[in-house]
């Protein structure tokens, strides 16, 4: 009949990345979200250069300390043992000041006690030569030579302590602040959309559970780009302060904490919005956020402090809710067998599908109650069926 | 024409509609009339499909509503909701493309509907910042962007001021004349009155009246008439049959069956000159008292 040419409906899938461009574009627009993503980079490369700043760069001795500084030393140079039979293999070197050894095991030694920064010794791969070290190699030397050396590390166990206390820290530090960021802002959204009422006609024109696909489609892509460009902003700083070399060992834990934090946070995301959906104002999110806010913090602070324990750490990696943090760890310190995180990843998926599922009937059946609280067995009870 | 067909629904122990039947039919405006808590918002987000009902059914056009084609409905919830930090038309369009329309035809559809509404100049500011009877507007053109197969408004009128009434009347009429049926609820029995071809009046849960507007006046008080005369009236009070409701000279308000009002009529006739006799139809507000208070005596009964 006339006037009833309405356009054909979008399918919900559709109509699920409308919402997640809505979201997306709400939240790119705003000020605060601009200027607190910026803060969040700078504090990153920050945190990563000024270090390296004030100790005059990583590459400006052993870790011996004493007398050797100014043996190993000159200037803000380095000092590198080499065996006289490979000399001619090293051009002279700004920076880089050339002490001979007798042999191989002369120049070892030297690098053992401290005395120089590094020794080049012979070796039988393609580069001819190879670098002994205590802890990382000098960039100035690798960079010189026009074939990358082999690299004997001496001592990696006592640089690792520390490295890895920073490396699980950092992990579970850029976990907890996406998680808590934007957890908090799809709950934010939620309940802005029930207390201003749009959720009632966004429901006339949208299924329930392809707004809430939306909603957590929208913030992952969100959490996961700035998780991104944490990542990147990392890599950058490391190569700015010529630490590189720490990217072969965190290159592929940190990709694979992208892959789980992508996944995690839907299953976080999920869970964030339906518990947000049982209340209509904004003042009264606080307590049903609070068990999802311990689901969040509870597995970090385990990874972190329980770091040192390979039994905890090791069920925590196939915990959903650790497990985008305890397995990259777990692979950064080389423990996990090459098919662990793919088993994690599965449970990990599995854990979210359900979440979502469960997620999707809690959202459908509150989100239209305005008022008093609604409570969880309200909406997953047998009563609630008919909703 | 979109009917409802014996609808309950209990929330809890409390029965919140109970076989609850009414049409819409297309290119009318229908009112729906009832006070707080009677089942009207109830009503409607059935028909809307965001609650399901226990009992009962609802049809357009005598087909069960598939999905697809409640997502073409229009719909303007009491509680008045659009996010206050979007731009007006760009959340008018997002609305649009949300039912279907591709992303310039929904922007050309959200400023062509703005433009109707006087509202071109605050298209592109932030809902927040315009005065409270320009979002009520912008609200209502949500319900409208995409032009509805069947328009359903909770309180269009509530809160307007009389520009954006008169506005809203217009907008209604039109989206009616376009052949669409077109469902309302108000509780100001005024404007229903000045607007509606046909009236639902719901009570309890129950629809306690329904019908063509004239029609409910006719049915639901005992006709009353209006007569002025040449010479007193007085000799009305003994006729049987008649309740005279109000009395000065040569004028009289009363109530009888219409047998019995051509009588009075011949009767004054035969004293003298007939000024005026006519029908006088009560005003909507009055039946609606007097269906609840019927109502509310049945359930004293029972």
């Amino acid at each position: 009949m006339n006037g009833r040419a309405a356009a054909a409906p979008p399918s919900e899938g559709r109509a699920a990345i409308m919402v997640a461009e809505r979201e997306i574009n709400a939240q790119v627009r705003s000020k605060s979200f601009v200027i607190s993503t910026a803060i969040l980079l700078l504090v990153v490369l920050a945190g990563i250069v000024v270090p390296s700043l004030l100790s005059g760069g990583d590459d400006g001795g052993p870790l011996g300390t004493g007398g050797s500084g100014d043996e190993t030393t000159v200037g803000t140079g380095i000092v590198v043992a080499v065996v006289d039979e490979v000399r001619g293999r090293l051009p002279e070197l700004p920076g880089v000041s050339l002490e001979p050894a007798a042999d191989e095991a002369d120049a070892r030694s030297r690098v053992e006690a401290g005395t120089v920064r590094a020794a080049l010794v012979p070796d039988g791969g393609p580069a001819g030569v190879r670098i002994v070290v205590q802890d990382s190699p000098p960039s100035e030397l690798v960079g010189a030579l026009t074939v990358a050396p082999a690299i004997e590390v001496l001592n990696p166990a006592t640089a690792d302590e520390a490295v890895r206390s920073i490396v699980t820290l950092g992990f579970g530090l850029v976990f907890l602040m996406a998680a808590m960021g934007f957890g908090s802002t799809i709950a934010q959204s939620t309940v802005v959309e029930k207390q201003t009422r749009v959720v009632e006609i966004l429901l006339s024109a949208v299924p329930a559970r392809g707004l809430l696909g939306g909603k957590i489609l929208g913030n992952s892509v969100l959490a996961l780009g700035q998780t991104a460009a944490i990542a990147a902003v990392a890599v950058l700083g490391l190569v700015l302060t010529g630490q590189d070399h720490i990217l072969s060992l965190v290159g592929a834990p940190m990709a694979w904490f992208v892959v789980f934090f992508a996944v995690g946070f839907v299953l976080l995301a999920a869970m964030f919005a339906a518990a947000a959906s049982l209340v209509s104002r904004i003042e009264d999110t606080g307590p049903v956020l609070q068990p999802v806010m311990w689901l969040v913090m509870i597995p970090y602070f385990l990874v972190v402090f329980g770091s040192q324990n390979d039994t905890l750490l090791r069920v925590a990696s196939y915990v959903p809710f650790s497990a985008p943090v305890a397995m990259p760890v777990r692979l950064y310190l080389g423990e996990a067998a090459w098919w662990e995180p793919l088993a994690s990843l599965v449970v990990l998926a599995a854990g979210a599908l359900v979440v979502v599922a469960l997620a999707a009937k809690v959202y459908q059946r509150s989100v239209l109650r305005m008022g008093a609280r609604v409570h969880l067995k309200e909406v997953l009870g047998r009563r609630a069926a008919t909703t | 024409m979109l009917e409802i067909n014996g609808v309950s629904r209990s929330f809890g122990d409390r029965k919140a509609l109970d076989d609850v039947s009414f049409t819409c039919r297309d290119g009318r405006l229908t009112g729906f009339v009832g006070g707080n808590g009677a089942g009207k918002t109830t009503t409607m987000r059935i028909i809307l499909g965001v609650l399901s009902a226990d009992a009962g059914t609802v049809t357009l056009d005598g087909r069960p509503i598939a999905e697809s084609t409640r997502r073409t409905f229009g719909y303007m919830p009491e509680e008045r909701g659009l996010y206050p930090k979007m731009k007006v038309a760009e959340q008018l369009a997002y609305l649009a493309r949300l039912r279907g329309f591709e992303r310039g035809d929904a922007d050309a559809r959200a400023r062509a509907l703005l433009a109707r509404l006087g509202l071109t100049e605050r298209a592109d500011d932030k809902l927040e910042a315009l005065s409270l009877g320009n979002q009520q507007r912008t609200q209502v053109a949500a319900a409208l962007v995409h032009d509805p197969t069947f328009l359903m408004l909770d309180e269009p009128f509530s809160g307007l001021d009389p520009m954006a009434v008169e506005t809203v009347q217009g907008v209604l009429r039109e989206q009616a004349s376009r052949g669409a049926p077109v469902l309302f609820s108000s509780h100001q029995l005024d404007v229903v009155e000045r607007l509606c071809d046909d009236v639902v009046i719901i009570a309890g849960g129950r629809i306690v009246a329904a019908g063509e507007r004239e029609e409910l006046r006719a049915a639901y008080t005992r006709p009353r008439y209006q007569i002025k005369a040449g010479a007193d009236l007085g000799w009305v009070r003994e006729v049987a049959g008649v309740e005279v409701l109000e009395l000065a000279g040569g004028e009289a308000l009363f109530e009888s069956d219409e047998v019995t009002a051509q009588q009075v009529l011949s009767g004054a006739l035969s004293r003298g000159a007939v000024l005026e006799f006519a029908p006088v139809r009560p005003r909507l507000a009055e039946i609606f008292r007097e269906v609840i208070e019927n109502e509310q005596n049945v359930e004293v009964a029972a």
